[in-house]
């Protein structure tokens, strides 16, 4: 058993600095993208953790799947506009229907949300499997994502200059649309998580304000779906707000922290991936995980250990 | 201001309504599609046919096995599920299905192979270990219970999907079922995962009925459980360790992402048809089943189609149903009776004022003109005019030319509708202590709903009084039953 499956040796300087000097080529735009992705889905996954949503990203990156399979279909080729239309579409779709269930029968949010992403993924999978021969996206990209291929696109050229992959390009334009919004619409998207009450007696329309995070959210899962797939999204969206939120209760902090962890889990996750020769994706949302243990571990006001000792010096 | 804020809400519900129906339509067209797609090919031959033949006829082991398999899971998931939605912790097993995948690697770590015991229990206690996490998480972070669902669920799923891509690499490995458990395929279900997969359904089945009381006290209110005795701890473990395990044997068939579907759908359809706790498990066991069978069936059909998606179809295809045509919640039937409650109120009025106007006259005339009436209702003749014609439509009245007279129904339920008013006013004044001035609106309202049990009992409370707060008499039922006054021929009273 155990000869069959050993641990490769382990190399600091291999995994933490290789990938990113000597195998440049293979790994750079991969770290730039999944920069992109993990810092993205991080900012935005604060507002969602604010305002108990964290579900319904994972609701809209299952739902995207059958957007993506139609309007590849119908328009007959990997148009990147019309499937990204079609995804964000499908979406925007499910949240609707999701609300709707919710208002309209006696269902609560989590049966709807369950009911909703699931039928939506199944048509997803079966249109994948039924049209696989038009198709070139497959089931196993559909979970693990693309990373490594996204990043080896030829890159773009503009004049003179070598820029970075399309897909790498997107992200980053995503990535900036993210900062602008929360940076422009900082103080409304603030009181409107915290307080919707105080936010509607303000004049703030709540409503557009969690239509608009809906329209951001399904924009950057369609994004980062062929970067990680359906189910890693989810842990993009939620570990770098839930680590932050160890940290620090402050929201501009947590934001830098939110950064921060999307960096060094982008960081530590392809070495992970590079030592034990696994899927990237997961590997830097396994990375992700581990620090969000480590911040559960030893937060110094909030952390396990330091709940432990605080326990400890009131028993004695 | 406030009006236009309210024509706004209007104008959202309308939207959402449309939306609803783009989607059903959506939903509707990307399930015919691929079963279009999948039976056109096997047309002409009648091999599609063939296909279904061997499916009905049950011949073939490996047919047998799938049909037994998918109805235990169906059946076992939909029972649990139903504890699962009435406890709101429906993405709990969203949870604990991605949360199973590195046990499921585990398990075929352990000695290389597809051996269904030791995925069993690594999936098992991977599922507990994902939940224990959940838990742990919302006692000691602030971080809420759908954020904790949702980091263990991609973290474990995160964790599995490394592990799986090892072992695909591995050369040693026979891998080669181990993607089934993403996507599900039934027709892989063996002799020996159905001899797991009949004992966790007799466990479950056999866990319910016999601790059915306890596990309704602790799906309701636990610290009410706990005060009664009640082993509330260990139920819920023993609960989950059964999800758990059921989640399990779904996975083979249904796959790791939409096993939660299989928990969830099923029980919320019978949760729109039902609200008795008892009927609800039975009729989520039945659906799941029903879904599993017909996923299975459709899958046969076509080379190569995976069930997990299909069950999952047919199970949504059953809520849609039941959203739109349940009997107790269903969208057209509420419309239908709002629509038919709205008809009866307008028309009950209308009755109310005829007798109105036939009471200020003594109950001289044997009808009643369509000008009279239009004064009492201060409305125009014309508008009075299709009153009268609905009355005459439902059998109420009769309307020739320009006079309108009570048919004997007609005039009883005029005299019921008067009578439930006058009555409720004289109840609100007498014994609730309202003036008797504003006793009116609330008798305007309940008139059209109040029934005759009720009516007796007001009337016993009431000492069978016979006049009401502003003096007008209230009709008895001995007025009820004898007179004949309005109608054509008919006496004055």
């Amino acid at each position: 058993m155990s000869g069959q499956w050993m641990l490769p040796a382990f190399d600091l300087h291999a995994l933490l600095v290789a990938p990113w000097t000597e195998q440049r080529e293979t790994f750079g735009w991969v770290g730039v993208m999944g920069f992109c992705v993990a810092a993205s889905c991080g900012l935005l996954g604060n507002y969602l953790l604010l305002r108990r949503m964290a579900l319904m990203g994972d609701a809209v990156s299952h739902s995207v799947l059958p957007g993506l399979v139609i309007a590849f279909l119908v328009s007959g080729g990997r148009d990147t506009g019309a499937m990204f239309l079609g995804a964000l579409a499908s979406g925007l779709g499910a949240t609707l229907i999701i609300d709707f269930l919710q208002a309209r029968t006696p269902l609560k949010q989590d049966a709807a949300i369950g009911i909703v992403f699931s039928a939506l993924f199944a048509i997803g999978v079966l249109l994948t499997v039924v049209f696989a021969g038009q198709i070139d996206l497959d089931p196993d990209c559909v979970l693990n994502g693309e990373l490594l291929f996204v990043a080896l696109e030829p890159p773009v050229h503009w004049g003179a200059w070598t820029l970075a992959p399309p897909a790498v390009l997107r992200m980053a334009g995503v990535l900036a649309l993210v900062v602008g919004v929360i940076a422009i619409g900082y103080r409304i998207l603030l009181v409107s998580s915290f307080d919707p009450g105080i936010a509607r007696a303000a004049g703030v329309r709540v409503g557009t304000v969690r239509l608009g995070l809906m329209l951001l959210l399904s924009l950057v899962v369609v994004s980062a779906f062929e970067a990680v797939g359906a189910v890693l999204v989810v842990a993009m969206l939620i570990l770098p707000g839930a680590t932050a939120t160890l940290l620090t209760d402050r929201l501009p902090r947590l934001h830098l922290l939110a950064v921060l962890h999307a960096a060094l889990s982008v960081w530590w996750g392809v070495g992970l991936a590079v030592w034990l020769d696994c899927s990237l994706a997961p590997a830097i949302v396994v990375m992700g995980a581990v620090l969000f243990a480590l911040a559960w571990l030893f937060a110094p006001r909030g952390g396990l250990i330091a709940q432990g000792l605080r326990r400890a010096r009131v028993l004695s | 201001m406030k009006a236009g804020r309210e024509t706004r809400g209007g104008g959202g519900s309308r939207r959402r309504w449309g939306a609803a129906r783009v989607a059903t339509a959506v939903l509707a067209a990307a399930l015919l599609l691929p079963w279009a797609h999948a039976a056109a090919p096997a047309g002409p031959d009648g091999e599609g046919l063939a296909q279904v033949w061997r499916f009905l006829r049950l011949e073939d082991a490996a047919v047998r096995h799938v049909v037994w398999g998918t109805l235990l899971l169906g059946g076992t998931c939909g029972l649990l599920g139903g504890f699962m939605v009435v406890r709101r912790m429906a993405l709990v097993g969203d949870a604990l299905s991605h949360a199973v995948l590195p046990g499921v690697a585990a398990g075929f770590l352990w000695n290389m192979s597809r051996d269904p015991v030791a995925i069993l229990v690594g999936a098992t206690v991977a599922g507990l270990v994902g939940t224990a996490f959940v838990s742990a998480l919302c006692r000691t972070t602030r971080l809420k219970e759908d954020a904790a669902l949702g980091l263990v669920l991609a973290s474990f799923f995160a964790v599995g999907l490394c592990l799986l891509s090892i072992i695909q690499r591995l050369p040693a490995a026979n891998a080669a079922g181990l993607s089934h458990f993403l996507f599900g395929q039934a027709a892989a279900i063996g002799p020996a995962d159905l001899r797991v997969m009949a004992i966790v359904a007799g466990v479950v089945v056999l866990f319910v009925v016999a601790l059915y009381k306890e596990l309704v006290a602790v799906s309701f209110d636990a610290a009410f459980a706990r005060s009664q005795g009640l082993p509330a701890a260990f139920v819920h473990h023993a609960f989950m360790f059964l999800l758990a395990a059921s989640v399990v044997i779904a996975l083979q068939a249904v796959g790791v992402v939409l096993v939660s579907a299989l928990l969830v759908t099923p029980a919320a359809t019978a949760y729109l048809l039902t609200r008795r706790l008892s009927r609800l498990l039975v009729y989520a066991a039945l659906l799941g089943a029903v879904a599993g069978l017909g996923g299975a069936f459709l899958s046969f059909l076509g080379p190569g189609l995976p069930t997990g998606p299909l069950i999952v179809l047919v199970a949504s295809a059953t809520f849609g149903g039941a959203v739109l045509f349940g009997t107790r919640e269903g969208w057209l039937v509420r419309f239908w009776r709002q629509r038919a409650g709205v008809g009866q109120t307008r028309r009950e009025n209308t009755l109310k004022s005829m007798y109105h106007v036939a009471e200020r006259e003594g109950f001289a005339h044997a009808g009643i003109t369509l000008e009279e009436l239009a004064t009492r209702r201060r409305q125009t003749v014309e508008e009075v005019r299709a009153l009268g014609a609905e009355l005459h439509r439902h059998g109420m009245a009769r309307l020739e030319r320009d006079l309108l007279s009570f048919t004997p129904e007609g005039r009883r339920r005029a005299g019921e509708i008067v009578r439930n008013h006058r009555l409720w006013e004289l109840y609100l004044t007498r014994s609730a202590n309202f003036a008797p001035d504003h006793v009116h609106d609330h008798a305007e309202k309940i008139e059209h709903v109040l029934g005759e049990a009720a009516v007796r009992e007001l009337e016993r409370r009431l000492d069978h009084a016979r006049r009401d707060p502003h003096g007008s008499v209230i009709p008895s039922a001995a007025d009820l039953e004898r007179s004949n006054w309005g109608e054509p021929g008919g006496r004055a009273r």
